[in-house]
């Protein structure tokens, strides 16, 4: 892809996520891990946003108050096929991760995750989209 | 329910059975005994109605074949003749010869009754009978049958006579009758052990001589045979010239007979009565018989049916009894399954609320903590910033970073069981290679048990029916199970940790055994209770048993537990094999 191969550009990721509070932190640390992070608190939201910009990477919280995690996945991959997805989902949500794969997930996270677990995953997502 | 409500079920079917049952066998059994009664009744009385009728005929036609006799006698002799003893005497033999001495005397007597001519073995000689009765009967009648009296001669008999005209004067040929031969003609009917006969005339004076004493009938007698019922009674015939003839002609003529019921005065039993009359209805011929006796064989049958309806009747009662106490017991068993159904559902139905509130709070929890760890993170990035680098408390603030992810990572532990617990997956189940399964368990569990200081020994079957499980679910049943067992040892310093398997009663055996501590019996019954825990505090969630006993019973098996305090905990587990397939072999 164009833009992994300038690997010295910041990797742009989209992060959807209902709370607020875990968005804004997290954003914050991946900026400084050399990451370039876009917070959006609905789905709604994540649709219009990702209408005027373009993202290496989407992590989609699957439990949000406006719209289903996988439907946001769905119109995602209508929209960028090729941007991978990254699904974060409560413990005992499984089924609806591995759902989420289905339609083109890349893979999913358990939440409370540990930050290098995302880092890693989202690492391993544009290893595996430059190839 | 309470015992009362069963007492009344019962009761209810006892009494349904007992009439659906019982009515029909006495309406069977009391038409067929009326119909029977009824019929076996007209038929005996049929039979005896017969009898006296018949005996009636024999008599009346005895006693007009006797006057018959004397009649021919009488026209076809003339008063000089008849005057004759000698030719009486002669007379008389050929008519003893012709019926069997029956005849026992003959007389000629003039119309002033005296007797002018005897033959027989009296010495009566000119005796006078112009006050006897038949006498003057005889003269007022053609012929004259006499009542049966003691006569001149002190013995029983009666006397037959008919009268002969010579122009103006009237003689009458008379002879005596053989009491005994009469008697036997009558004294012959006899039936069954009471029946007999007798026959009394319009003065109710027994004609007949019998062995019972039935002197005490006689006033009933009376008043049944002429006195209350004289329509009944056949008219006297009086006309001089028509008694031969016509009296033969009704004699040997059906006659109508009669019955009444009364007290057998002889037996002091209900007895029967037939009666008819005879010789121009100056006689009666009665039969007695006690009913018990006249219906012998209609009793039998009666009390025959009786027996039968009793021992039906007792059989129903018992049979009703019994069954009706089986069927209310067998509802009150399904009662009480029912109860302890209801209360095995409400409990799991309070254990699925308990889990569902368990899973909402984890959820809600999460993010929270999510939110905490990686503030705390944050701070942690911040700390690499130089200005914080000649910050005094650096170390402390480091440490009390590492606490708090740590204790997230806890809460994150503690909420992830939760929410195992409560989960309402259905993870996929396939064929699952049991043993294997046991030996990767056993490698994740390896390092963990080298700290504990405990040896893990696998004895595994290899001829295993497949079992089909969700193989993460079985995963975690072993871990925990491992695990409880790890940190059963670990408080005793080490120990051995077996797990066999093998088959057993159609299920696919495997058993988790530890030398450790031991659970106290106290214990033992409640811990596959979701929260009972016996960790200290913060060790243990007190779900992994429970975890583990929803997972076995849901997926078909079950989980039982053997633990000697001191000595070790072994767990039985029972996974059910893969049921045979039917499609199998089939595209």
């Amino acid at each position: 892809m164009e833009d992994s191969a300038r690997p010295e550009n910041k990797i742009r990721v989209l992060l959807v996520d209902d709370e607020e509070g875990f968005v804004n932190v997290v954003k914050k640390r991946m900026n400084r891990r050399g990451m370039d992070v876009t917070t959006v608190t609905s789905g709604g939201e994540a649709v219009a946003v990702l209408r005027k910009n373009d993202f290496d990477c989407a992590v989609v919280d699957l439990k949000m108050e406006d719209m289903d995690g996988i439907e946001v996945l769905k119109i995602f991959k209508k929209m960028v096929p090729e941007m991978p997805v990254l699904i974060l989902t409560g413990h005992g949500s499984e089924k609806a991760a591995r759902q989420g794969l289905t339609h083109g997930a890349f893979d999913y996270l358990t939440k409370p995750c540990e930050l290098p677990d995302l880092l890693e995953k989202i690492r391993e997502a544009m290893a595996q989209t430059a190839r | 329910m309470d015992i009362k409500s069963y007492q009344t079920i019962r009761r209810a079917i006892f009494t349904i059975i007992i009439l659906v049952s019982l009515t029909p066998l006495l309406t069977l059994i009391s038409v067929t005994a009326f119909g029977f009664h009824t019929a076996y009744r007209s038929k005996v009385m049929a039979y005896l109605d017969q009898l006296v009728e018949k005996h009636a005929l024999n008599i009346d036609t005895f006693l007009f074949e006797k006057l018959a006799n004397i009649r021919v006698l009488a026209l076809s002799h003339s008063m000089e003749e008849l005057a004759n003893e000698e030719l009486l005497n002669h007379l008389l033999a050929n008519l003893q010869e012709g019926h069997n001495d029956v005849f026992v005397d003959l007389g000629f007597v003039n119309e002033q009754g005296v007797q002018i001519a005897y033959a027989g073995p009296f010495k009566l000689g000119r005796a006078d009978y112009s006050d006897a009765r038949w006498f003057k009967e005889a003269l007022q009648n053609r012929v004259y049958i006499s009542d049966v009296f003691m006569g001149l001669r002190g013995l029983p008999h009666f006397i037959v006579a008919v009268k002969k005209r010579v122009g103006d004067e009237r003689y009458i040929l008379r002879s005596t009758i053989d009491f005994g031969a009469f008697n036997r003609l009558v004294e012959n009917t006899r039936m069954g052990k009471t029946g007999f006969a007798f026959i009394i005339n319009r003065e109710t004076e027994l004609q007949t001589h019998s062995r019972e004493d039935i002197s005490a009938f006689i006033p009933m007698l009376e008043k049944r045979l002429w006195g209350q019922e004289p329509d009944k009674l056949p008219p006297r015939n009086n006309d001089e010239d028509s008694w031969t003839s016509f009296a033969v002609q009704r004699a040997l003529a059906e006659r109508p007979v009669y019955h009444f019921t009364g007290k057998n005065a002889v037996t002091n039993k209900a007895a029967i009565f037939v009666n008819t009359f005879l010789k121009d209805n100056e006689w009666a011929l009665v039969y007695v018989q006690d009913k018990a006796d006249a219906f012998a064989s209609l009793y039998a049958a009666r009390n025959l049916s009786l027996l039968v309806l009793l021992i039906g009747g007792i059989a129903i009662v018992i049979m009703a009894s019994i069954l009706s106490k089986r069927i209310s017991d067998r509802i009150r068993t399904m009662d009480l399954e029912k109860q302890m159904m209801n209360e095995k559902v409400i409990e799991a139905g309070k254990l699925a609320s308990v889990g569902e509130l368990a899973a909402g709070i984890a959820h809600e929890i999460n993010n929270p903590v999510a939110i905490m760890v990686e503030e705390s993170g944050w701070i942690g990035d911040l700390l690499e910033e130089d200005e914080f680098k000649s910050t005094e408390n650096l170390a402390e603030i480091r440490r009390a970073l590492t606490q708090i992810q740590t204790q997230g990572s806890r809460c994150k532990a503690i909420t992830h069981k939760l929410l195992s617990f409560a989960r309402k997956t259905d993870p996929m189940e396939r064929d699952v290679d049991i043993n294997s399964l046991i030996t990767e368990v056993v490698e994740m569990s390896r390092q963990q048990a080298r700290y504990a200081n405990v040896r893990i020994n696998t004895n595994l079957s290899d001829n295993l029916s497949p079992v089909t499980v969700s193989p993460s679910e079985m995963q975690q049943v072993l871990l925990n199970l491992i695990n409880n067992a790890l940190d059963a040892m670990d408080k005793k310093e080490g120990g051995l940790l077996s797990i066999s398997t093998r088959m057993e009663e159609g299920f696919v055996k495997v058993d988790v055994s530890d030398t450790g501590s031991g659970i106290p019996d106290a214990n033992l019954k409640r811990i596959f209770d979701p929260f009972f825990t016996t960790k200290p505090v913060g060790k243990g969630t007190g779900l992994g048993l429970s975890i583990v006993h929803g997972i076995m019973e849901k997926m078909g098996g079950k989980i039982t537990v053997n633990s000697a305090v001191g000595v070790g905990t072994t767990f039985h587990l029972y996974l059910p094999v893969t049921p045979p397939k039917a499609e199998d072999g089939k595209p």
